[in-house]
């Protein structure tokens, strides 16, 4: 191809390429959606585990105060909903946050680390060792320092998401080309200029997949902290049902959170798609 | 350092770099000259130190010994380093913005070079929608609009298909025609070196120095399949110590 040959046809080339771009993007994410929420090999799957599930509970393999088959889930989600759908709102408020603030501390945190290399040597370690404190003992200090709203719960959720993000984070700020590093100095660009440029982009992708783990995390630390000490939310509607033998609601909660994360994973991964569409074009050329 | 441009001027120059495994002695008493406006090409054999000698014009190290005296000068690296998420012209447009430049005024002074390189109706693609052949250029503008006397240019070619490259390098030699700079074109390609430079130095293998220097006395546009130039070719090969 010559550079005459294009002139002519440049611009209209130029608006039908970024229409088509448009186009793939937005095909591109509603697939996406699709294979996250709607999978029909992922329902088979889902269909098979409840009926196994059913069938083993129905032939007599477990107690159904200990292991309710799918069916008294099932009626349990319909007959509790508004007891469940006010928890879910109090936990999901908890969930997300506790994952947006762990993630703009993650992020500043990760930047902190990655500029400092004397904070790095200094703080790393000490954050490994943060994880290694389980959780579910610090969480009943918390709430008697904190007191049974939601603070503790934020405190909690964060801590266990927060993780996750920074080493994402961290790692994609690493990962930078030292060469670009050096380019932008033949170009006298400044240490903030050059953090602005081309870390800080570069480094988004990994805070993408930090929360994206920590989406997981999340509502684990959401019930810790609710059977910690409070009276409403998923965690407290599990902890209340068991002794009332209430096996298939606290099942239906357990339910709820895991749809809840997987609801949170594909918004996610929409927006990331949406914001950062260029960490999913393939590296090599486009096929005219 | 004097006012005005004065080119490149490298005396002598040792560079040693320490690593786990003892030390590697890149340079040992290289010297280079480059006047004002001359393209003056380096070849030589892998790992001669040639990258090296590009960061030491760009200062981006320091020699251990020897001077070295360079008017300011941009890199252009191997490899294109486009930013992904950018589109051509704020790719071509990051030297500005280095320096502190606004983004739509950036842009503003981006845009026409786009076209004059052959870039018109890509202004807004990603470096992923272009070939490789547009993406060097790209690479080469944002070097360009650096506005650095001295163009360091680090085998610019070397990752482009045979074809793409010869493609180029015609691009390039009527581009410093038009745009005249001082450079320094490092390539391990002697055609390349003999079709587009003024001056051709060889370098020895590691540590590297200059070991010989062929004028090109030959006018412009060259073409590979000149007599001067295959003549010129052979004798750079000789001076690397490959004749046949």
């Amino acid at each position: 191809m010559s550079a005459s040959s294009r002139s002519g046809g440049g611009a209209l080339a130029g608006v039908l390429r970024a229409e088509a771009g448009l186009v793939r993007t937005e095909v591109r994410l509603w697939s996406a959606a699709g294979r996250l929420l709607l999978g029909w090999r992922t329902l088979l799957v889902l269909a098979a585990l409840l009926g196994a599930w059913e069938l083993y509970v129905d032939l007599g393999g477990a107690d159904r105060l200990i292991l309710p088959p799918p069916h008294q889930v099932a009626s349990s989600l319909y007959d509790d909903r508004s007891l469940l759908w006010s928890n879910f709102l109090v936990t999901a408020r908890e969930i997300v946050v506790g994952i947006l603030v762990a993630a703009a501390a993650g992020l500043a945190l990760a930047v902190s680390l990655h500029l400092s290399r004397t904070l790095r040597r200094a703080v790393y370690p000490l954050l490994v060792a943060s994880q290694a404190i389980p959780i579910v003992l610090v969480a009943p200090l918390l709430v008697l320092w904190l007191g049974f709203g939601f603070a503790p719960k934020l405190v909690v959720i964060a801590i266990v998401c927060f993780f996750p993000i920074v080493v994402t984070t961290i790692d994609a700020l690493a990962a930078v080309d030292p060469d670009l590093l050096k380019l932008m100095r033949t170009f006298d660009s400044s240490r903030a200029r050059t953090f602005r440029h081309v870390e800080l982009p570069a480094a988004l992708p990994g805070l993408f997949t930090g929360m994206k783990i920590a989406v997981v995390f999340a509502p684990i630390g959401a019930v810790f902290a609710e059977q910690a000490g409070s009276n409403s939310g998923l965690g407290y509607v599990f902890e209340q049902a068991i002794p009332q033998l209430l096996t298939a609601r606290a099942y239906a909660a357990v339910l709820i959170l895991a749809a809840f994360a997987i609801a949170l994973f594909t918004v996610l991964n929409l927006a990331e798609r949406l914001l950062l569409p260029w960490a999913y074009e393939p590296r090599g050329e486009i096929p005219q | 350092m004097p006012e005005g441009p004065n080119g490149v001027r490298i005396r002598s120059v040792d560079r040693t770099f320490h690593t786990r495994h003892g030390d590697v002695a890149a340079l040992a008493g290289m010297s280079l000259d480059a006047a004002p406006g001359e393209i003056v090409a380096v070849v030589g054999p892998s790992g001669c130190g040639k990258s090296t000698l590009l960061e030491l014009i760009c200062r981006l190290q320091g020699p251990d010994a020897g001077t070295v005296q360079a008017d300011p000068a941009a890199l252009m690296p191997q490899r294109d380093l486009l930013l992904p998420w950018l589109d051509a012209t704020d790719n071509a447009a990051l030297a500005l913005r280095a320096r502190g430049g606004e983004r739509d005024s950036a842009r503003e002074t981006a845009r026409p070079w786009l076209e004059r390189f052959g870039l018109a109706g890509f202004e807004r693609s990603r470096p992923s929608e272009l070939s490789g052949g547009m993406r060097q250029r790209v690479a080469f503008l944002r070097t360009m609009l650096a506005g650095k006397p001295v163009l360091a240019l680090d085998e610019p070619f070397a990752a482009l298909d045979a074809l793409t490259r010869l493609e180029m390098q015609g691009w390039l030699g009527s581009l410093l025609a038009r745009e005249p700079r001082t450079v320094v074109l490092v390539t391990h390609d002697v055609e390349e070196a003999v079709v587009l430079a003024d001056r051709v130095v060889v370098m020895s293998s590691r540590p590297g120095r200059a070991v010989a220097e062929l004028e090109v006395p030959l006018t412009r546009p060259r073409h590979r399949t000149d007599a001067e130039v295959i003549a010129l070719r052979e004798r750079a090969l000789e001076a690397l110590g490959i004749s046949r």
